[in-house]
């Protein structure tokens, strides 16, 4: 039976672990700083060399570590892509503005062992000559950001932070930046807008690349808690043992935030991919299963944005066969491997890791329309497609779900989704549009049948429903 | 009455305005810090924000409108945010907000922050508090609270009420 | 005024440097375009797609994108497919089709081969080789959809709407637009007719939120006033205060809102503005010369409107030049030939004028000219001035110049004043000497053009005294009171003519509308008075005119009336 692999959490919850630099100390903590710093010189094939600094950055891609914050993408090579010759400063930002439906992995690191990302962080900045650093943290974490300004003045008292760190010559700060609620902030430039003292509004890309024009436009390092965390655990164990972790090209550990209809929602640590999305769902280690005579509906797979999977779904992937070579194999919904690349060819994505799982007892029009809500109030409004398209999606989910419902209505929400995804500045307006386009697409007739049946009452004479729990009025603001 | 920033929040201000090479950085953490001084951001917080950091006006306000966090009104001492997203409603978080609403005589379907008239308690449907795991949950003032019950939400309302 | 400052020493002639191009496809079409375009700011900067089409031939929707403003890339209007050169990965090299053209992959959602995805043109910079289809049927469908989106929460009210026939909205749904909407829902209701500064009336309704309005009054007024306030669905263009937008360059926000959002109180419910004839004409209220469009039905003035000219004003002027028209509508415009308060006509009068000024003697006559007169009518005076042996000199008027395009000259052709030879390097240094040379009994008859000159240090009193006071004016003054001879002449929307401006750009404008009464353009009756008095031949006609004095006056040499640009000329000054 697959098991917890805790190298994040691996104290966490552990009885007596405390948020303190003492505690961390014991448990061996800031041993990854002191051993980034005296990272040697690395000699290479045809003469040559690495600084400390290139080492490590060099270690990261060899990691395989992948963004733990939803689009998953290298962040070896996103560290690569920094404009180092400007001449201009260097930011890091971490983004710990955890707000993807679903997702509650950050908060347990932030409260629970807060030292680890300040380490992780210190890594990553000296690794890339950052000299200012901030977190920008979900303002709803007022003590989160108390338990992070507490570790950064421990770390400061330590020597670990501030100037000259353990005598280096390194110096660092790393602030504390409390946002203010808004979910576009959880998106790189929107958030860099945000920590300027503006609207969180998402940049064009061109020209607004964080990595060239960030913060201040100069160039910025935009990372997820997690990901920085486990930056301390590749330099401890070494970028290929940390490679042995998870499966290829899915390496290391993930934090799966599960929730919804399971008997033990809650946060779980994975090697990437040594667990299918079946066991997170069933296995006692995990989810525990269903409730009692419940069977299961569909399961959003990596945070509210990602594309619903339904039950009973096979997808087409591709495996190593014994020979050596590719070929597609059916993969049934529960035996996918829990990681990026399985769901990413599943059609949907592992985005923040966040499982919700739904079960038979669950109306989809409704929970859509809880959705579709959540993204018409969190449309930041810059750009047109998203700004009208997503309050019109939840106008709509809305009216089908208190029984003024259309048959038409699965086309017409289809139809206002597809012109929002891939026409936006951000992705958001893909965040806002996926879940309508995949509930419509796989639950069609469910969609269907309501607006049937409400067309029906209508023509005896029924009115709205009231009462619906989950959708409520879009209007709020 | 005029309004004033007491020379200790004003001066813990400029300290966090030093965390920033371009000072609007400091707006949010400004409003943070106003509205937890005076209960909410008035025209003249955003004023003396604005003053403070070399803005227009309007800079600030854009952010008062924008951010959900920011209040332009007074609200209760008893703060309660019930999550309204997926994981919180499938746990029954609409039931909940419909109870203290209608325990404290406010509107059950109304989805903005309501207020009770004897300033006690504002009641608010929010988006995701980032706790799916312990759904549902409620945020008071500054403390969350997990898988809350109906009981847990009585209890909650108890204390609102002696405070 | 500062002496104009010593030309640079000419440098070498050298060939200009050969613009770079990149090779595109537009629609088809093979086009070379400049690898760099002017930015907002005039900086060059990597030529985009939509820079591209333009070279094609083509145009592509738009309504948050401004030459003249940072790109915002919001409004997602100009989204078009495109497609790059295939590479092939491991060789690096381009993928060829069997013809042994390159092979083009076409942008598609990452997330769904099938789609394609749609590039903002406005700040997509074009790569060699790409193609963009601004007419495929992709991109006409994501315009379509954008259009839709607009429209839903729009109010439609287009029959009572001021910007009616000059709506992007309006336009774009003609070319773009879908007959009816697939919306069924509850429509969001925003502001209406909100007072957002002393000119300025805000319908958020009809916004398209393309925050043309916030960049122009951020970046380019400097004045950073406006922004939003709410947010998603509920977006609202805001000021802090209603009431409070009130920097000299608000009207212009008027002019960028591509919808009927923002309303100009001056020009609101007043008229259609397709009833308005259109003629080019300048700006008279400083040195600055912005050029306009003057905006007219039936002899009437209705609206000034900038016209862009980048030597000049760019695409703006200020609030105060574009409301400074109504004087020329004024009931108490001069509109009779008066000789000593007894109406008289056009010939009865010149023809005393000439007598009398062709028998005075040298030295007995002055001149105080306008410098609002244009180039040609000073020129003319300077020609009578000269047979008389006048001094003659023009009256200075100084405000504060501010950072955008008010000039501190308030005058619009003070350099035209100059360049005549009227005026020295300050002017109205002579009018002193002028009413001395009056009270001193010398000068007997004073020529006054366009000037209450008992404001300019001759008084009412000194006046008195003279034999003849010739006066051409367009609205009563002190002075015109005291005129023997009073001759009612036009503005300049109500003639042809030409300023230079503050920075020696010469410029011609054209007649809007009919000078009230018997009034006539002063360089017809200067023309007759300079041929009756000098017995020199003239010109009849503005252009024959214009083109005598670019004969006679150096600064103006090798300039003919047909080869000025709408956009006018440099001289040196």
């Amino acid at each position: 039976m697959p098991e917890q692999f805790k190298l994040i959490t691996k104290h966490i919850d552990e009885l007596g672990y405390t948020p303190d630099i003492a505690c961390y100390l014991r448990h061996g903590g800031y041993a990854g700083l002191k051993k980034a710093l005296a990272t040697p010189v690395r000699e290479l094939a045809e003469g040559k060399k690495l600084s400390p600094q290139e080492v490590v950055r060099e270690d990261v891609k060899a990691s395989g570590l992948r963004g733990r914050g939803g689009a998953g993408f290298s962040a070896g090579l996103k560290w690569s892509f920094v404009d180092r010759r400007s001449g201009k400063p260097i930011y890091l930002i971490c983004n710990a503005d955890e707000s993807e439906p679903g997702t509650f992995k950050d908060r347990q690191i932030i409260h629970k062992d807060p030292h680890q990302l300040v380490e992780g962080m210190i890594i990553s900045c000296w690794a890339n000559d950052v000299k200012l650093a901030y977190i920008y943290i979900r303002g709803e974490m007022p003590e989160g950001a108390r338990l992070l300004n507490q570790a950064l003045k421990e770390a400061r008292e330590n020597g670990f932070l501030g100037k000259n760190i353990l005598g280096t010559g390194f110096d660092l700060e790393i602030h504390v930046h409390r946002g203010a609620g808004a979910y576009i902030c959880g998106e790189e430039t929107g958030l860099i807008e945000s920590l300027e003292g503006k609207r969180a509004y998402p940049r064009i890309k061109p020209p607004y690349f964080p990595a060239v024009l960030g913060l201040y436009m100069c160039p910025t390092i935009v990372n997820n808690v997690e990901t920085l965390c486990h930056v301390t655990h590749i330099v401890n164990m070494g970028a290929a043992e940390y490679a042995k972790l998870g499966t290829p090209n899915n390496t290391g550990t993930r934090i799966v935030s599960l929730s919804g209809d399971v008997m033990r929602p809650g946060y779980y640590e994975i090697q990437v991919g040594k667990v299918t999305l079946g066991e997170l769902i069933h296995d006692a280690n995990f989810g525990g299963g269903l409730r009692p005579g419940r069977t299961l509906k569909a399961i959003i797979p990596g945070g509210s944005s990602s594309k619903v999977l339904k039950a009973g779904e096979v997808f087409k992937l591709n495996r190593k066969g014994a020979d050596g070579q590719m070929a597609k194999v059916d993969v049934p919904l529960l035996d996918l491997p829990y990681d990026f690349d399985s769901l990413q060819q599943a059609g949907t994505m592992s985005g923040s890791s966040a499982v919700i799982v739904l079960d038979d007892s669950r109306s989809m029009v409704e929970t859509l329309g809880n959705l579709s809500e959540f993204y018409a109030h969190e449309s930041c409004g810059q750009c047109t497609p998203c700004r009208e398209g997503a309050l019109w999606l939840a106008k709509a989910t809305h009216r089908l779900a208190h029984g003024e419902g259309r048959k038409a209505d699965a086309d017409y929400l289809s139809h206002i989704a597809q012109n929002i995804q891939g026409r936006t500045i951000c992705a958001f307006g893909e965040a806002a549009s996926w879940p309508v386009l995949s509930f419509v697409k796989k639950f069609r007739d469910e969609f269907e049948a309501k607006g049937a049946a409400d067309e029906a009452a209508r023509a005896q004479g029924a009115g709205p429903v009231h009462g619906v729990k989950m959708a409520a009025s879009p209007n709020h603001h | 009455m005029s309004f004033t920033v007491p020379s200790h929040l004003e001066s813990e201000l400029d300290e966090i305005t030093t965390h920033y090479p371009v000072k609007r950085s400091a707006s949010l953490m400004f409003l943070h810090a106003l509205q937890e001084h005076f209960g909410y951001v008035s025209k003249d917080a955003v004023e003396w924000t604005a003053r403070k950091l070399g803005l227009q006006p309007i800079n600030v306000y854009e952010l008062v409108t924008f951010y959900p966090m920011f209040r332009q009104e007074p609200l209760g001492k008893t703060h309660v945010k019930v999550c309204r997203t997926l994981s919180c409603a499938l746990q029954g978080s609409g039931e909940l907000r419909e109870r203290f609403c209608s325990k404290l005589g406010l509107d059950p379907h109304a989805h903005a922050p309501q207020t009770t008239p004897d300033g006690k308690f504002t009641v608010e449907f929010v988006e995701c508090l980032a706790s799916c795991g312990t759904a549902p949950v409620v945020l008071v003032n500054e403390e969350l609270h997990h898988k809350v019950s109906s009981a847990d939400a009585d209890a909650i309302l108890q204390k609102g009420k002696a405070a | 005024m500062s002496a104009p400052a010593q030309p640079a020493p000419a440098p070498a002639p050298q060939a200009p440097p050969p613009v770079e191009t990149m090779t595109v496809k537009v629609n088809g079409k093979t086009v070379q375009v400049p690898k760099t375009h002017p930015d907002w700011q005039g900086k060059p900067q990597p030529a985009t797609m939509l820079q591209a089409a333009r070279c094609a031939g083509v145009d592509i929707p738009h309504y948050c994108y401004h030459d003249k403003l940072p790109v915002a890339g919001n409004c997602r209007m100009c989204l078009v497919e495109f497609g790059t050169p295939m590479m092939d990965p491991a060789t690096r090299k381009p993928v060829l089709n069997e013809d042994g053209s390159p092979k083009i992959a076409k942008s598609v959602l990452p997330y769904e081969p099938g789609t394609p995805r749609g590039a903002i043109a406005c700040a997509t910079p074009i790569s060699p080789g790409m193609e963009i289809y601004a007419d495929s049927k992709a991109t006409l469908q994501m315009r379509e959809a954008v259009l839709e989106s607009l429209l839903i929460n729009h109010p439609l009210d287009c029959p009572i709407c001021d910007q009616a026939g000059e709506c992007k909205l309006q336009e774009y749904s003609v070319q773009h637009g879908q007959a009816g909407s697939r919306f069924v829902e509850a429509k969001v209701h925003k502001p209406k007719a909100v007072d957002l500064g002393p000119r300025i009336v805000l319908d958020d309704e009809r916004c398209v939120l393309c925050t043309r309005c916030i960049r122009f009054s951020k970046d380019i007024a400097g004045d950073d006033a406006l922004g939003i306030v709410n947010r998603g669905s509920y977006n609202t263009i805001s000021a802090f205060e209603t009431g409070k937008f009130d920097n000299n360059y608000t009207l212009n926000t008027v002019d960028l809102c591509p919808v009927g959002a923002l309303t100009s109180k001056d020009f609101r419910f007043k008229m259609r503005v397709w009833f308005l004839k259109e003629s080019k004409s300048v700006c008279t209220s400083c040195g600055t010369g912005c050029n306009i469009t003057i905006g007219s039905r039936e002899g009437v003035v209705h609206c000034y409107e900038p016209r862009e000219n980048d030597a000049v004003n760019g695409p703006w002027m200020c609030d105060s030049g574009r409301l400074n028209y109504k004087w020329i509508g004024r009931a108490d415009r001069l509109r009779e030939v008066l000789v000593r308060g007894t109406r008289s006509t056009w010939s009865a009068a010149l023809q005393d004028l000439t007598v009398r000024l062709s028998k005075a003697p040298a030295g007995s006559v002055a001149v105080v000219a306008s410098s609002r007169q244009t180039t040609e009518e000073l020129y003319l005076l300077k020609k009578l001035a000269a047979r008389t042996g006048a001094t003659t000199d023009s009256v200075a008027r100084e405000g504060e110049a501010d950072r955008l395009l008010v000039a501190a000259d308030r005058n619009p052709n003070s350099n035209g004043a100059r360049l005549t030879g009227i005026s020295f390097t300050e002017a109205g240094i002579r009018i002193p000497e002028i009413a001395a040379a009056i009270e001193a009994g010398t000068v007997k008859t004073l020529v006054v053009f366009g000037e209450d000159v008992t404001k300019h240090g001759i008084p009412a009193a000194t006046l008195a005294k003279l034999e003849t006071l010739f006066v051409s004016d367009i609205l009563p003054n002190a002075t015109t009171a005291l005129a023997t001879h009073l001759l009612p002449g036009a503005a300049h929307a109500e003639k042809r003519g030409t300023f230079v401006n503050v920075k020696g750009r010469l410029q011609k404008f054209m007649k809007a509308v009919e000078a009230p009464g018997d009034a006539r353009p002063e360089w017809e009756f200067l023309h007759e008075l300079v041929h009756g008095v000098t017995g020199q031949n003239g010109y009849s006609t503005i252009e024959g005119l214009f083109n005598q004095m670019a004969r006679e006056v150096p600064a103006f040499a090798g300039l003919e009336w047909a080869k000025i640009g709408d956009t006018g000329v440099d001289v040196k000054i």
